[in-house]
């Protein structure tokens, strides 16, 4: 894909069509309607015309932003071209919180009419890619995938949604909306839809496999990808026409041979996608000759009578001419055959079908007919598609009849189209079949002026180099699991100490975090500065566990985002990684993109991406503040995760923030490469072990105004943590056990129902006390002989360290004074085993048998202790 | 059965047996749980009432359970869970998942039970989980969708939690203890270990995170409360069919523990170990020496018993070796005694021998060196020897260095049982000097 978009850029060129239309002198610059686009090597122009929906360059390949032409101009030299345009966002662009104040699931090919204030409306005209069908109002969204329209209803304005004014989106264009906006999405029919189901996979896998929908299909492709039956069609038509005035129809008129050459480009750009082989045919088949190769023959009604009887077949022999040519460059020639046996249309049924502006040149144009030879091995396969056709052509036509009237009506009103069963046919045009295609004059009534020249190709070149290869495929649309939702709802707390606890819980969010203000501000305006000027920067975080560094962080993107909803700030998207929540450093890339944009790909994918996004310059971007929790973990032999992550942010259009945390002030001395190191930049911050007075300050402020403990007992708790770790999370869970145990108590004696100093003391003692004490105390008779034996035979040899076998004499002797019953060798052993799995002592595998060697865990002066209490 | 247990008071002998064996295997083979656990009561009410404020308010806890083996621990935590599904409110909302440091070694087969305990992985019709790395995400996210007062809370519980610990990052410990302490889906992370120092393998940001509530079993049991455990374990329970046979039976068995002898090996029991799988073992022998013609327990059965728990693996299997193999043994003793415990090869063993064929065999002749060899290889393969240095490639086999993995009293035990072993080699083997 990568190679499809430098290749694009390449070789697309723009010049302006037509003279200026304006000129401002102060300021030196020429207004202009129309802007031509056309790609080098290839004879073909796009033409963008003031109001026209365009998709513009974006780092996102398969979503490139949308908007519409308000303005064109460029100043005198012509070399700056630029644009005024009227912003949409797609759904990938709205933050997917935000997303839930739509109340539904958004359409894919759903966009948003933007009303934010932060994106520049002024780019370059060269990052313009080509229009795009845009539809609005309270059209229903297609049910299957029609990749080629966009849909409008509702505006964003970076914090609500809202119905879209349509008086704003008109005056927010200069000149009124052009014809397509106003059609409204007929429903598929889905008795259609199911018989050509089948039929039809391949050619839409196709289009959305290609990498990039072909938005220049416009109408027709719309029709055809939804796949509706005729009748739907025809009153869909019937309901729009009424609006429509005859300018918007001039105008279409003008812009509708653009939009074919756009088509064929279409192809081709898909085309260029796939191997080099096809693209060389391609372009034997399309650029290289200039009176083109291309040949095609469709029908056009007369434009008279719809209802005339005699079945007329005309059939055309087009061809396309130099593509810089204006609207006539498509010739139609009239030399035509008629045939007259009705049953043979029914047979062969379908034929191409075109729509073309018959009123505009198809009687004055002459042309030679240029015939290709073209491969004959598509026979077959019109074979069997000609029988589904078939199938259709009679109940198509019955729904035409019952709407004859209509299309009375309609009859010169000829700007739109129905689809045929083009798409029917889509593996197969053939001109051979072509010319003995027969049509029934009431089929001809609904094909009336189609133009189906770039279906024609498409499904041409599809037959020709077979299946379009897919792309990687897609996993699966990402599942949503969920735990499920408790049949009875959580009791809530029911006395003070319930409510303290639930307050003193680690998970429960505090109104504010006290004692880290000054770390508060200074990351707060770190990012805040970034955000504002649209840089990019690295942070540095360090601190022993349970300190606030994440709490603060996240505290200061609250603060943050709120400013941002206020306007006070740019608004800025803010993603969080954890090393200790992945399996595998690179697997940072793939979380940071999938929750940058929703796509999921692999690891090395998701750095190509991450890496294009960061580098390439985007006309419209929003800052990025990314946390990584846990940076140590991301360390690789190469270091090359924490380069990348360090070296987006010095990208000059990459806008993103990099907060880092880990818990090793020297971190970047210790395990990063210089380069690495450099890149992180001297940002840094640490966070202290919070001291005493800050616990306590912590509990209280969590308290806040529960009475649940005595003072002393706070001061203890809080002493006791300072001086062994400065752990908020051990202080509060120290808080937490002492409520528990003055529950406990509180039933025995009539004490204050406040936690008092014994409390605290009691949890501290059963979090902080050793246990081995207990253990060997608890231990069993020979068990306690044992470690007697062990400390015994370690003062006799000096050492810390004894065979089994020399302690195991000691213990015999120890046995003998102490009146029991020697052991043997094997109970002595388990003894010693059970000893070994509670780690007091440290033992060597136990396959040594009586050679395995010995060790105290504990110290010795412990085991005396404990044996001597005894 | 059930029908007769309410008027047929005498059965025959041969069932009341067949009944006898069936209640004490159930109580001492399938572990059955007792009614209240004893001596632990603090402790099973700290664990109860902590699971129930998950199970009930919502609130996320981790505690850890440690204590030596056989100290009840399981048994603790299943009494606690039997107790806590009781309650009709928790029976409704707890999930349950239980995870074993022997079974999942590693974490991603961890995660895999988990999602499967949880019924996730049908969620979302038969999704198959490809990578690692998508379980976990997919579980955090999961875990991450719920909160305090809605989800349903999920109990974990990781049985031998030190191999836990030794995942790579110890990233499910890690994620566990951080959802137990932020806001998301209820869970108690439950971990049940016998190691003392099991928190100091626990990273330093795993282990913030863990609330550090610990609950020690240690049994402080003293010998009377010890046989008057042996008395109830082998009492009959009040609802035997054959009431009769229970009197008999449950007087037999206070005379039992009233006997000094009993009471004597029972002692020694108790001062070797205070676990009671070591005590069920006991009983369990005991209980298979009862048949139809002695339908109650003998002091000697408790002394044989006894014995055959304390056998000594080792020495038995000197009973097994031929006179050559014992001979060797012997002289390598004799070489231990004389080098202060330094290794020795078969040369040395050889020679030692021969200086005991040429002082006073009468009974012993000298072998070929090829069969001395074999029975030397023989000794190495019983593991009653093993090679100083596992590289042993290098040195011919003659001459590579053996330590002897016996001690002294074990081959003088054998001696004394062997069968009729000759007394020269006896007299041999209990000379100071070779």
């Amino acid at each position: 894909r990568m190679k499809y978009s430098s290749r694009l850029r390449i070789r697309r060129v723009y010049a302006w069509r037509g003279r200026h239309s304006s000129f401002n002198r102060k300021l030196k610059i020429y207004d202009y309607h129309s802007l031509a686009i056309s790609v080098e090597g290839l004879p073909r122009i796009t033409i963008i015309n003031i109001g026209q929906h365009i998709l513009i360059e974006s780092e996102d390949e398969d979503n490139p932003y949308v908007a519409k032409v308000v303005r064109l101009f460029g100043d005198e030299s012509g070399k700056q071209k630029k644009a005024t345009v009227q912003w949409f966002v797609r759904v990938s662009e709205v933050p997917p919180n935000k997303l839930k104040q739509l109340g539904r699931e958004p359409h894919p090919q759903e966009i948003f009419f933007y009303q934010g204030r932060s994106c520049d409306d002024e780019v370059n005209a060269e990052s313009i890619l080509r229009p795009v069908q845009h539809v609005d109002g309270a059209a229903p969204f297609p049910d299957d995938g029609d990749r080629d329209a966009l849909y409008v209803k509702l505006s964003w304005d970076s914090k609500n949604f809202q119905m879209v004014d349509s008086d704003l989106m008109d005056s927010a264009a200069a000149p009124p909306s052009s014809g397509p906006a106003c059609r409204a999405l007929p429903t598929p029919d889905p008795a259609v839809m199911r018989r050509v189901a089948s039929g039809e996979v391949r050619y839409s896998r196709a289009t959305a496999s290609a990498g990039k929908p072909c938005h220049a299909a416009e109408a027709e492709s719309l029709h055809s990808a939804t796949k509706l039956s005729a009748s739907k069609c025809l009153s869909a038509r019937r309901r729009n026409t009424t609006a429509r005035t005859p300018g918007v129809r001039k105008k279409l008129a003008l812009c509708s041979p653009e939009k074919k050459s756009m088509s064929r480009d279409d192809v081709l750009d898909q085309l260029l996608d796939e191997d080099l082989e096809s693209e060389v045919m391609l372009a034997q088949r399309l650029s290289s000759s200039p009176p083109h190769t291309l040949t095609l023959t469709h029908r056009l009604t007369p434009l008279r009578k719809p209802r005339m009887k005699p079945s007329t077949v005309i059939i055309n022999r087009l061809q396309i001419s130099e593509m810089d040519s204006p609207p006539s460059s498509i010739r139609v020639d009239d030399s035509t055959r008629i045939l007259k046996d009705e049953s043979t249309s029914l047979r062969l049924g379908l034929v191409s079908v075109s729509l073309f502006r018959a009123e505009v040149d198809h009687e004055d144009s002459p042309m030679l007919p240029v015939t290709t030879p073209r491969s004959s091995k598509r026979k077959s396969a019109c074979l069997s598609s000609s029988r589904i056709r078939k199938q259709l052509n009679l109940e198509e036509q019955q729904d035409v009849d019952s709407d004859a009237d209509d299309v009375d009506s309609d009859a010169d009103d000829a700007d739109e189209f129905l689809p045929s069963k083009k798409e029917l046919q889509s593996s197969s045009e053939e001109e051979e079949e072509e010319e003995e295609s027969v049509l029934d004059s009431e089929e001809v009534v609904n094909q009336r002026e189609s133009f189906f020249l770039y279906h024609h190709l498409k499904s041409v070149f599809f037959f020709l180099f077979g299946q379009i290869t897919p792309g990687t495929p897609r996993t699966p649309r990402r599942a949503t699991p969920s735990i499920p939702s408790r049949s009875l709802p959580a009791r809530q707390p029911a006395n003070v100490l319930e409510e303290a606890r639930t307050r003193l819980h680690v998970s429960a969010v505090p109104e504010s975090l006290p004692c880290r203000e000054q770390e508060f501000q200074d990351i707060y305006s770190f990012v805040e500065s970034k955000v504002m000027d649209g840089t990019g920067g690295c942070m540095y975080i360090s601190g022993v566990p349970g300190t606030g560094k994440t709490a603060t962080v996240h505290e200061v993107m609250r603060c943050l985002q709120h400013a941002a909803d206020e306007d006070e700030i740019p608004p800025f998207q803010f993603i969080e990684i954890n090393g200790m929540k992945m399996t595998d450093p690179h697997q940072a890339y793939v979380q940071i993109l999938q929750k940058l944009t929703g796509q999921k790909a692999t690891a090395d994918h998701a750095a190509a991406l991450l890496e294009k996004r960061f580098s390439n310059p985007a006309p419209r971007k929003e800052s990025t503040v990314l946390l990584v929790d846990e940076l140590d973990l991301l360390w690789t032999r190469k270091q090359n995760v924490m380069y990348n992550l360090f070296d987006w942010p010095t990208r000059r259009h990459a806008r993103l923030v990099v907060l880092t945390i880990a818990n090793t002030m020297d971190l970047p001395e210790r395990i990063m490469i210089n380069r690495v190191a450099s890149r992180l930049g001297l940002t840094r911050m640490s966070f202290q072990p919070y001291s005493f007075k800050q616990l306590q300050q912590i509990i209280t402020s969590r308290l806040n105004k529960v009475k649940a403990f005595e003072e002393d007992a706070l001061q203890l708790v809080s002493r006791k943590v300072a001086a062994l770790s400065g752990d908020a999370r051990r202080c509060l869970d120290i808080c937490r056990r002492a409520t528990e145990i003055c529950e406990h108590s509180a039933a025995d004696r009539s004490a204050t129902g406040l936690v008092a100093m014994s409390h605290v003391m009691e949890a501290l003692n059963e979090m902080f006390s050793s246990a081995y004490i207990n253990a060997i105390k608890c231990a069993s008779v020979q068990e306690q002989l044992l470690l007697r034996a062990i400390i015994a035979e370690f003062r006799r040899l000096g050492l810390e360290e004894a065979t089994f076998q020399q302690v195991f004499v000691q213990h015999q002797a120890l046995c003998r004074v102490e009146g029991l019953q020697p052991i043997s060798v094997s109970e002595g052993l388990a003894v010693c085993q059970r000893l070994g799995a509670c780690r007091i002592l440290l033992l060597e595998p136990s396959r040594l048998g009586v050679l395995q060697r010995v060790r105290l865990n504990v110290s010795q002066d412990d085991v005396v202790f404990a044996l001597k209490a005894d | 059965m059930s029908k007769r247990k309410v008027k047929d008071d005498h059965m025959p002998v041969g069932e009341c047996i067949t009944q006898v064996q069936e209640v004490f295997r159930e109580r001492f083979c399938c572990q059955k749980l007792p009614e209240q656990p004893e001596g632990v009561e603090s402790q099973h009410k700290h664990l109860l009432e902590l699971l129930k404020r998950t199970a009930v308010h919502g609130e996320s806890n981790s505690v850890l359970i440690v204590g030596p083996r056989g100290a009840g621990k399981t048994m603790l935590l299943k009494c606690v869970l039997r107790d806590l599904l009781e309650e009709k409110e928790v029976q409704k909302n707890l999930l349950q998942v239980h995870l074993n440091g022997l079974l999942q070694t590693d974490d991603r087969i961890a995660l895999k039970e988990i999602t499967r305990q949880l019924n996730l992985e049908n969620v979302v019709g038969d999704k198959v989980f490809g990578s690692f790395a998508e379980t976990l995400g997919f579980l955090l996210e999961a875990l991450k969708k719920g909160d305090r007062s809605s989800s349903r809370p999920v109990l974990f519980v990781l049985d031998e939690f030190d191999l836990f610990a030794h995942h790579k990052n110890q990233t499910l410990l890690y994620n566990l203890f951080d959802v137990s302490q932020s806001a998301q889906a209820p869970i108690a992370v439950v971990g049940v270990t016998c190691r003392l120092d099991v928190l100091e393998l626990l990273e330093k940001r795993v282990k913030s995170r863990f609330s550090h509530r610990q609950i020690h079993l240690l049994s402080s049991l003293t010998f009377p409360q010890y046989a008057e455990r042996v008395r109830t374990q082998l009492s009959l329970p009040d609802d035997f069919p054959d009431d009769k046979f229970a009197q008999d039976w449950n007087a037999s068995v206070k005379n039992l523990c009233e006997d000094k002898s009993v009471e004597e090996v029972l002692q020694r029991h108790f001062n070797s170990s205070k676990d009671y799988r070591m005590m069920h073992m006991l009983l369990m022998l005991c209980l298979s020496r009862v048949s139809v013609a002695k339908p109650n327990i003998k002091p000697a059965d408790v002394l044989e018993a006894s014995k055959m728990c304390f056998t000594d693996a080792k020495a038995n299997m000197l009973h097994g070796l031929s006179i050559l193999e014992l001979c060797l043994v012997i002289a390598m003793k004799h070489l231990n005694d004389v080098y202060e415990g330094e290794p020795f090869n078969l040369q040395m063993v050889h020679n030692e021998f021969k200086k005991f064929l040429h002082r006073k065999s009468s009974s012993m002749y000298n072998f070929e060196q090829p069969v001395i060899m074999k029975a030397f290889e023989h000794l190495q393969q019983l593991e009653l020897i093993r090679p100083v240095d596992s590289s042993s490639a290098k040195t011919q086999r003659e001459y590579q260095l053996m330590r002897l993995m016996l001690d002294h009293s074990q081959i003088m035990e054998a001696l004394q049982k062997y069968p009729q072993c000759p007394t020269d080699v006896k007299q041999w083997a209990m000379s100071a000097f070779g």
